[in-house]
């Protein structure tokens, strides 16, 4: 695959409000269903306790069937380091999350999965979640190059560190590729600690 | 120019600036359980890859397994499968694994620094967010996903950006019936749950400093909590005597050199922080939570807030965890009936915590209504707990003993809350559904605390009890 089949320069696709600031991991896919040697069956789980408790959850809501882009609050994705999370939404359909910040491993494993997760300001994101919950059939573009979210005819400012954006945009987000193009110089490295050395 | 141990561990091991702008970032040891790996294995498999340096990954078995009857195969065919692929894996990729075989079976991370090997300077990753606690021997500890396990099984390595560093300085004294629990529940109170986002955390102060490694594991354990990613104590004199005899520490006139470059790898006198948080130890008190994560959280002789207190976003959360919870703002958190008492975790289940719980399990009898149990957090901690007779103090007042796991902390075993069962816990994650059951409600607090609340039958100030 060339490095074109990957680049997330940009996300288009409906949107899905998920009001509420701290929602973990384990709201996303509880421990139990983590007992699979795979990820694919994953999709189906996503926010399953919070869906069955909650008949208004949004992943519930027939409105925002085959919606791609999860606008979300604060510190979405805190907690355990589970990728079976952003697996999880990933194969429910999700494309790309905007918030207003995620839990540092959380993010990593969604630039893992060439997801990319913008910042937003408190007042932009509750004016999107309550746009998109007015018109959701209506198309939200991520523009992670541009690092903007256009809805309708607002656009509103979505960052995205230099480092993943770079490697959403440049396609470099499958790492493994990258970091064995390192070589010797991994052991090279290696070989001057100490501790791998010998003391 | 002054540099701290981040700094320097950081130079240490890149390996390389990548086009992104991240560091090519070699992992020095690399740990690795049943749950998130069985899919990275795949990948390599997928991708005809091999594990690049297969002398620094190290596996064990925690998260499902059984803490009742351990017999194999086990009861339920799903942690089966789970134990059969990491025998598997680990085999046809020639890793260690340490199984209850070897009588160094444990939690991932309390047999990491138990075993020596975690090390100071190194660069730490496990398919973990709890990987943070290595960082109390003066590590760079950090969780990562199963992808990056991967990376890390084929290259060695990860794309990291380097973290900004807060020092968080604890001065003071504790008072007695106060832990590291406490402690880092104090810290998260105080920086908020997402306040560590972006920052490792440089542990410090005379409270820190005066910190056996038991009690310093427990404060990094849950930097993650704090949203920090990795959180570190600086090497002295303690880390060394920690680490002198371990079975993978360096031994003989090695250990004198090991010693001498990690004493080294410490963050210099006058270094500028990014950010410098702290906290006065001695008004710390025990500490309870009352919500769904670990930020919520008051001491023992306080009153759960109001959400009407709070700043305008936080408030939803609030309510909703006073619905989940059941409590209402006002209400003391003492006296707070509870279900189910659990000792154990990465966080908690060290012996000099299991000796804390004991202390107190001397004094009463676990109430009627309360089902107890003591996890130890490895087959290690388990022997010398019992070598010490733990294990009939608790027998003795109504605590069960069990074999050691992971268990009540996630529930992915038989040890699960059932409907809204309310558990007093000494584990780092308060979140719905944690502890297995999806109405669970789950109170974290120090071991002490959590046999107090056993024999009290709800949550006691555990001064009151050792007075
Ligand atoms: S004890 Fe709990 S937090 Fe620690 S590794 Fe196991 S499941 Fe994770």
């Amino acid at each position: 695959m060339s490095p074109t089949d990957f680049a997330r320069r940009q996300v288009t696709g409906r949107g899905l409000p998920l009001p509420g600031n701290d929602i973990d991991t384990d709201r996303i896919i509880p421990a139990r269903f983590l007992k699979e040697v795979t990820f694919e069956g994953m999709g189906e789980h996503a926010f399953e306790d919070a869906r069955k408790q909650n008949p208004e959850h949004p992943f519930n809501s027939p409105a925002y069937k085959g919606a791609s882009v999860l606008v979300v609050g604060q510190n979405f994705g805190c907690g355990s380091s589970r990728e079976h999370a952003p697996q999880a939404l990933m194969r429910w359909g999700i494309r790309a999350i905007v918030g207003g910040s995620f839990g540092e491993i959380f993010f990593g494993n969604c630039v893992m999965l060439g997801i990319p997760c913008l910042v937003a300001s408190q007042a932009d994101l509750e004016w999107l979640q309550k746009a998109i919950g007015r018109a959701p059939q209506q198309p939200v573009t991520v523009d992670v190059e541009k690092q903007e979210v256009r809805f309708a005819d607002r656009v509103i400012k979505a960052t995205v560190p230099d480092g993943p954006r770079n490697q959403l945009v440049g396609g470099t987000w499958d790492s493994t590729a990258v970091l064995l193009e390192a070589g010797a110089a991994i052991e090279a490295t290696a070989g001057k600690l100490p501790y791998v050395r010998g003391f | 120019m002054a540099r701290t141990l981040l700094d320097k561990v950081w130079e240490a091991h890149t390996v390389r600036t990548l086009p992104s702008g991240q560091t090519q970032l070699l992992i020095g040891l690399h740990l690795i359980h049943e749950v998130t790996t069985p899919q990275a294995f795949q990948m390599l498999r997928d991708g005809k890859l091999k594990v690049r340096m297969p002398e620094r990954t190290f596996g064990t078995l925690d998260h499902i397994i059984p803490t009742a009857d351990q017999t194999r195969p086990y009861a339920d065919p799903m942690a089966e499968e789970m134990a059969v692929h990491m025998y598997r894996n680990t085999k046809d990729f020639g890793l260690p694994l340490f199984d209850m075989s070897t009588g160094r079976q444990g939690i991932v991370h309390v047999i990491g620094p138990e075993l020596g090997l975690t090390q100071p300077g190194m660069t730490i990753a496990c398919g973990d967010s709890h990987t943070s606690t290595h960082g109390a021997v003066g590590a760079i500890a950090f969780g990562i996903g199963t992808t990056q396990v991967r990376d890390v099984l084929a290259t060695q390595c990860l794309a990291m950006a380097k973290p900004k560093l807060r020092q968080v300085r604890v001065e003071g004294a504790l008072a007695k019936g106060v832990y590291a629990k406490d402690v880092i529940l104090a810290i998260i109170g105080k920086l908020g749950v997402k306040g560590g986002v972006g920052y490792a955390y440089e542990y410090a102060g005379r409270v820190i400093e005066h910190m056996t490694m038991e009690e310093r594991l427990t404060v990094c354990n849950m930097s993650i909590e704090g949203g920090a990613r990795c959180g570190y104590v600086n090497p002295d004199a303690t880390t060394i005597e920690y680490l002198r005899g371990r079975p993978y520490a360096p031994a003989g006139a090695a250990f004198d050199k090991a010693a001498a470059w990690w004493k080294s790898m410490a963050t210099e006198p006058g270094v500028a922080f990014d950010d410098v948080a702290r906290l006065d130890g001695g008004a710390i008190e025990p500490v309870v939570t009352w919500g769904i994560n670990p930020g919520m959280s008051v001491g023992v002789s306080q009153k759960i807030p109001s959400p009407d207190a709070q700043p305008e976003p936080e408030r939803p959360t609030f309510r909703e965890a006073l619905a989940h919870m059941g409590f209402e703002a006002g209400q003391p958190i003492k006296g707070a009936r509870i279900d189910v008492a659990f000792v154990g975790s990465c966080t908690n289940g060290r012996l000099s915590d299991l000796r804390a719980a004991a202390e107190v399990a001397k004094k009463g009898k676990v109430a009627k209504h309360v089902r107890a149990l003591i996890v130890p957090g490895s087959q290690q901690v388990a022997k010398a707990a019992e070598a010490e007779g733990l294990h009939e103090i608790f027998q003795a007042a109504g605590f069960q003993w069990r074999k050691a796991g992971c268990s009540m902390c996630l529930g992915m075993n038989d040890d699960k809350l059932q409907g809204r069962e309310m558990s007093a816990s000494s584990s780092n994650r308060n979140f719905i559904g944690r502890q297995g059951s999806p109405t669970g409600r789950t109170l974290l607090m120090s071991p002490a605390m959590v046999a107090a609340a056993a024999i009290t039958g709800a949550v006691a100030d555990v001064r009151e009890i050792l007075r």
